[in-house]
Formats: C-alpha cells, structure tokens, sequence
C-alpha cells in the first residue's frame, strides 16, 4: 500500500520534471528539473529492490555528470529571443522528425512482448541469499567481463579523442615546476630555527638587539605621525 | 507499547525519535564546533579566543546563533529568489541526511542499509549543488566565481576519494557500514592502508571546502565567495552545513580507517569506555586535525589545487587500488564472498 503510493508519487514527480525539463525557458532551471528527474528514478530503483543501481545512479548521474553540464549551461550566455527567433520557419521540420519516432517507438510497442523466462526473473531477481550489488557484479565481472571491459575501452578512447581534439599546445604559457623549485637552492634556504627563541636571539631578518636606535629616531622626529610608537 | 511500535504510526514515531537523538547531539556538536575551532585557532595563534560570553565563552554560538536570527535577511533584486532561498537549505538538509546511516555502535544506526557507504557517497557529492545554485542564484560575480571553483573542485576530489573508498571496500568485501567496521575488529584500517587515509583526509579537506582548499570562498580575491550575498538564518545555515559536513568526513573517516566504535587496544582500560564515547573521540580528533591544518597551512592556488587532485592524488591511488588487489589475491587475503 504505502509503497504502491510511494510509487505513483515518485513516477508522478518524474514525469513532470521531465516535461519541466523540455518547457522550462531557463536553461539553469531545465538542468534542475533534470536533476530531479534523476532523484526520483533512483527512488523508483530504490522501489524496485535495485538499491546499487539507485546510489550508482545518483553518484554518476546527479553528482557528477549533472554537475558538470550544469557548470556548463551556467556558464553560457544565451539569448532567449534569439532561441524562440526561428521556432515558426523549423517547427514543420521538428514536427516531421518528432512524428518518425513516435511512430518507430509504437512499432517497437506494438511487438512489444516479455521474454519467455522473464516473469520467473522479475519475481526473484537475484539468486536466493546474495544482495543484489553482489549478484550485479558477478553477472558483469564474471559472465560479460569482455563486453565491460569492452565499453571501456570505448569511453577511454572518445576521452583521448576529445583531449587530442581540444588540446593546443601553448608556447607562451608559462609552467610551475614544484619538484624543480623544491630542488632548487641558493636563493631560498631551509632553516630550523629554535624552538622558543625570539628572531631576535636567532639574528636572522634583522639587526642585533643590541643596534643603536638612535640615529633612526632623530630621522623621523619631526614627523607628527607614523608606525614608530 | 510494543503493539504501538508494530503499526506503521509508531514505526515513524520510532523513527522520528531515532532521527532526533542523532540530530539535536549533532546540532550541538557543530555550535560548539564552531567555538573549537575558534578557541584552538587562538591558542595556535597566541590568542584568547571568545572568553566574555559565559565561563570560557561557552555561551557564545548561542550568542551567535541569535545575532544571525535578529538579523535580516536581504535578497538582492537580481536573484533568482526561489533557488537563493533554496540553497543554503539544500546544503544543510544534505549534512543532516547523510547521517541516517552512520553506526554510532554496532547496530546502533537509524538506516543500516546495504549500500550504506554508497549512499554517504553519493550524499556528499550532492553537496556541491548547494553551492553551485546558490552562487548562480545570487547574480553576482564574486558569487559566482566561487561556485565554478567549488564545482570544479569537488568534482576533481571525488574521483580519488572514490577510489580511496574502493580500496577499503576491496579489503571489507560488503558495503555496508557496519560491516566496514566489523572488518577493523583486529587491525584498523588505517595501518594497511595509511597512503590511502592520508588521500581521504587531504580528499576530505578539499571536499568540505575547508583551508588550505577553501577557494570557492577565498576572502583575498573573491570577498566571501559562493556566499557572499547572504546574510542573516540563510548565511548562518550554509555556515552550519559546512561544520556538519566537517563533522560528517570525520565521522566518514572514522568509519573507514580508525575502526569506528573499536577501542585502539582491546584490553582494560580502554574496553571500560563504551563505545559510541570511542567513536566520539574519533571524530573530535579528526576534527582537531581539520582545525590544526587550517591554522599552519596558507591556501593553495587554484591550479595547484587542480594538479594535486588529478597529477597527483589520482593516479597514486589508482595504483595503489591494484597493489592492493593484486595484494590480497597474492595471500589469499580477500574476504569471503
């Protein structure tokens, strides 16, 4: 009962932040809202028995993917009547391209039917006695390693791509090299000082105590303000 | 009594005690963090710290607390007024959250779940939302200068804290809170493991935004940072969810590598000490250590912070993922499954 409402509040919830996301005029909100969307799909995971896959949603998708596009929709400077300018001259187009899939989606629908074995999987998801994050690991550690590996692979090479593609190299910047500084000497000395003793007592960044005072005293008497109280 | 807490009314009232005998010790624990911090500050700095409110100025977050009460709170005109009210809440809604499912003692947590650590992971890195809207939201530059630092920041530390978090699990073998400390009944993590504690900690500090890594508010060049146009109860909750969040890392650190509730020897006289007092203990230490460095260390530069976090901290760690997995699959260390 309370989970069958906790369900449609959470799917509820969803699916209006995701139309939120589509309508919404600011780019910031829409990230928001997509943020949101995000939330309630881990809760419905969360429904679900599939508490790895919740968490592993919000860690990846809300704390770090989302951070980043919001990072970037922040940082853009759009102009909404230059946005809304061309609605009317592309809206035939959007309305052609958005009818093909609606029609691919309800001929995927259409034949849409359960495999054989599957009301048997739904209704134990995972074997009797192992959590489901441990049975998640063993199906893509053990039987589909290659294929994860795989995925991978591919993520890392569109992220070499995408730093070859966007990497110049600069002649002009100039680079701070810690272990070169840290090794330099001559010009900057390590010292111990001891403990407790005055900088005074030391004799480093300043005269002796025992310096005469007075030539600087006649130097600066006519003067009818100053530091030197 | 027993039939009451059977019925769905009950089980909430339960847990709503529950969350409150957590929630009201935390609460005091960050005011009174707040007047550590600037006692022990002092006393590095050869200084009183507050001493006028009550004996040793003990009175003086409350003093505190109800200045910033008294005070109003401004919007500035150009703010995005829904999102910079919600801010700072998010911030502190998100340090309370996170404890649902600290173990206090053994079985002693409101919410031990499966993926416990999972869950603080993924509640700590939502803490920069608070920061980044709250920055957006205030239409100001200074404001927002901070929040771009702070998201790139956070982002950056969470990659080897991920990882650092990895390592121990390797070595637990559950996700699960609890058992993450059972594991340290003999050995705390942190002698196996101390290249890894030192990258939570330093992980912890950039996390938390806390000096030397505190330049989203760095006063130098940004006035006060993501939160510089806030003021009154919206100031002082940012201000609040930053102490709860220190608290949070320590409680955090504890649970993975200072072996929790567990006292350091398990003989006489340290066993006479219960153990929530141990896992007290903890955390204060690891919040002194927090304090200690913020009164020795000046603030990094931002891309020092940059290459610390990804030249440095991350692929240590990484490495030191596979030493330790090839090490327990070397000695047939790794835990039952």
């Amino acid at each position: 009962m309370i989970a069958a409402l906790a369900f449609y509040l959470f799917a509820a919830v969803l699916i209006a932040s995701a139309v939120m996301v589509v309508t919404s005029r600011n780019p910031v909100h829409s990230v928001l809202f997509l943020i949101l969307t995000f939330f309630n799909a881990a809760a419905l995971f969360l429904l679900a028995g599939a508490e790895f896959l919740a968490m592993i949603l919000v860690i990846v998708y809300v704390g770090a993917v989302a951070v980043l596009f919001l990072f970037v929709v922040m940082m853009l400077d759009i102009d909404f009547a230059a946005l809304r300018e061309g609605f009317q001259r592309y809206a035939p187009i959007g309305g052609v391209v958005g009818a093909i899939l609606l029609l691919e989606l309800l001929l995927v629908f259409g034949t849409w039917q359960f495999a054989s074995d599957a009301a048997g999987f739904r209704l134990n998801p995972a074997p009797a006695g192992v959590d489901n994050t441990r049975a998640l690991g063993r199906i893509m550690y053990t039987d589909f390693v290659w294929l994860f590996q795989l995925s991978g692979l591919i993520l890392l090479v569109a992220m070499i791509g995408a730093i070859v593609l966007t990497l110049r190299g600069k002649t002009s910047t100039k680079r701070q090299d810690i272990g070169r500084q840290i090794a330099r000497s001559g010009s900057v000395n390590l010292r111990q000082p001891a403990l407790g003793a005055g900088l005074g007592e030391i004799g480093i960044e300043r005269p002796p105590v025992d310096a005469p005072a007075e030539p600087k005293k006649l130097a600066h008497a006519d003067h009818g303000h100053g530091g030197h109280h | 009594m027993e039939g009451f807490l059977a019925t769905p009314v009950g089980h909430l009232a339960l847990t709503v005690a529950q969350a409150m005998a957590l929630l009201v010790p935390l609460l005091i624990g960050v005011a009174y963090l707040t007047w550590a911090e600037r006692k022990v500050l002092a006393a590095m700095q050869l200084r009183k710290g507050p001493n006028v409110v009550g004996p040793f100025g003990l009175l003086q977050p409350f003093a505190d607390a109800i200045k910033m009460l008294m005070k109003e709170t401004i919007i500035p005109a150009g703010a995005s007024r829904v999102l910079f009210i919600m801010a700072p809440m998010i911030t502190f809604m998100l340090a309370m959250l996170a404890w649902a499912v600290i173990p206090v003692n053994d079985g002693w947590a409101i919410a031990d779940i499966n993926v416990g650590i999972l869950y603080l992971f993924a509640i700590s890195s939502l803490g920069v939302y608070g920061i980044i809207i709250a920055g957006w939201a205030s239409n100001s530059k200074y404001a927002f200068l901070g929040a771009l630092r702070s998201a790139a920041q956070m982002v950056s530390y969470e990659v080897s804290m991920g990882f650092v978090i990895v390592t121990v699990l390797l070595c637990v073998g559950s996700l699960n809170l609890t058992e993450i400390v059972r594991a340290q009944a003999d050995m705390w993590f942190i002698i196996p493991l101390f290249p890894m504690f030192v990258i939570m900690f330093i992980s912890a500090l950039a996390e938390t935004n806390r000096a030397p890594f505190d330049l989203p508010e760095g006063e130098s060049e940004l006035v006060a940072g993501f939160f510089v146009e806030y003021s009154s109860m919206s100031f002082a909750l940012f201000f609040l969810g930053e102490y709860a969040n220190m608290i949070l890392m320590s409680a955090l650190i504890t649970i993975l590598f200072l072996g929790g509730w567990y006292a350091p020897f398990d003989i006489a006289p340290f066993t006479w000490i219960p153990g929530p007092m141990w896992f007290v203990f903890k955390i204060c230490f690891c919040l002194f250590v927090f304090i200690w460095v913020r009164a020795t260390f000046p603030r990094y530069r931002y891309d020092q912070l940059m290459r610390l976090g990804w030249k440095v901290f991350l692929p240590f760690s990484l490495v030191w993922l596979v030493l330790t997995a090839a090490a327990l699959k070397l000695f047939g260390w790794l835990p039952a499954a």
